[in-house]
């Protein structure tokens, strides 16, 4: 469901959930992955978004 | 088969085999490691018990996908014992010999030992990979009490991890405060404050003089002759790279194993990464810098040199009871801490006689301010 999606860094298992989002990085609540800036990269390795994969919880 | 030879799949390794397939699908790859083969991320170790892992759970590939999404030949369970930069050959502990076309040491370090006397010294743990984890949680009793031997990154992130699920930790360190080599007074107190606050004990301007068994425990005899009972006794006082096989073929050593921006040794066709590299005068055993190291070298062993680019890069220490970030000055760098805000939210700025901004550490709420700091701080320069 659109909006509400969780997406797994393959380096260091970081979990990136588009309900909360990352607002401590100015990515409000509800941002889909989509719309995650291409330049962001993961808080606890570094890893780009090329590195993250769409996570079944 | 030759191809590319990697020694080592923990970060630095793996990280360059995946970089470098997604430009050469097609070349041989092996991979040589000491260790079963599995992919983890080491910096999770330190918090597995907070996140409710046990040491196979933070398995992210089991050694067959690791294979599999490399299409790598992977050989586990060896030490490369020999390398041979004229018959561009290694040599391995069970006999057998490994050429390569182009080798590439990400073969790590490994724990510092520092000498301890006592008829139980024997049985303190160093935990530098998954396997040693696993072995710690087997001998952690539960609301045990570990005695730490080194309140620096890696000790206090595993205090933090203990006192928070309910563990009794102390941490010794001869230094005056916890991070003495990365943090200033200032900072590192308000994180020696939240630690003690969480349940941590600190012993601090202290070493560990002996280790002896007691009855079902240990007994801890610091330096001053005050004695801690103890369940456990984790050393951790940094790392050594590991050298040994490089230095023996004639490669140039330092502190590690001597690069240029490249990952270029002085041998030819023998590059190397991650913990145990020095590139360019640095050896930063962080997740970022070998990142970075991975990429550029990735690119490189497919036909376009590339040197590293290293922007500065901060160190998240995963303190949660107090989060902390250091983006620590060049060693020896000449320049003095200057500080803003108040405990326990600092702004660390470690500035250079020119004004130049060389480094930074922040704590608590100030941690969000970690990428307009990184902007503005000079990242490292590398010698020639």
């Amino acid at each position: 469901m659109s909006g509400q999606r969780k997406w797994r860094c393959l380096v260091c298992d970081f979990v990136y959930e588009e309900a909360l989002g990352m607002p401590d990085e100015g990515i409000p609540p509800g941002t889909s992955w989509d719309d995650v800036p291409d330049d962001w990269t993961c808080p606890d390795c570094g890893a780009p978004k090329s590195d993250f994969e769409m996570a079944e919880f | 088969m030759s191809g590319l030879v990697i020694i080592g799949t923990g970060h630095a390794g793996l990280t360059l085999a995946r970089e470098w397939r997604k430009r050469d699908p097609d070349t041989a790859l092996t991979l040589v490691t000491a260790d079963d083969g599995a992919a983890y991320y080491k910096p999770n170790l330190s918090k597995a018990l907070a996140s409710g892992k046990t040491a196979d759970e933070l398995i992210t590939a089991a050694p067959d996908k690791v294979a599999a999404d490399y299409a790598a030949e992977l050989i586990t369970g060896v030490q490369v014992t020999a390398l041979d930069p004229a018959a561009k050959q290694i040599t391995l502990n069970d006999g057998r010999h490994q050429a390569y076309a182009q080798l590439v040491f990400a073969n790590g370090a490994s724990c510092r030992h520092i000498p301890v006397q006592g008829d139980a010294a024997d049985t303190v743990l160093h935990v530098n990979n998954r396997l040693d984890y696993q072995r710690f949680r087997q001998q952690l009793p539960d609301g045990g009490h570990v005695v730490i031997i080194g309140a620096g990154l890696i000790g206090c992130e595993y205090a933090n991890d203990l006192v928070a699920q309910g563990y009794d930790a102390t941490l010794v360190d001869p230094l005056a405060w916890p991070l003495g080599m990365l943090l200033p007074e200032t900072v590192a107190r308000s994180l020696e404050q939240a630690l003690t606050n969480a349940g941590a004990q600190f012993r601090l301007g202290q070493t560990v003089s002996r280790v002896d068994h007691a009855g079902a425990q240990y007994q801890v005899t610091l330096d001053d002759g005050a004695t801690i009972s103890a369940d456990l006794v984790l050393s951790a006082v940094g790392l050594v790279p590991n050298t040994a096989v490089a230095k023996e073929a004639g490669l140039a050593t330092g502190r590690g194993i001597k690069v240029n921006p490249r990952m270029e040794t002085s041998a030819a066709d023998v590059y190397a990464l991650g913990d145990v590299a020095e590139v360019g005068g640095h050896v930063l055993p962080y997740v970022l810098p070998i990142t970075n190291c991975a990429r550029a070298l990735a690119a490189t062993l497919a036909g376009e040199p590339t040197a590293v680019q290293w922007p500065a890069m901060p160190v998240m220490v995963k303190t949660p009871v107090l989060p902390t970030v250091v983006c620590p000055p060049p060693a020896r760098a000449a320049g003095e801490w200057q500080m803003e805000g108040g405990a326990p939210d600092w702004v660390a700025r470690f500035v250079g006689g020119d004004g130049t901004l060389l480094g930074f550490a922040l704590t608590g709420a100030a941690t969000r301010e970690r990428g307009r700091l990184a902007g503005e701080t000079r990242p490292p320069q590398f010698a020639d």
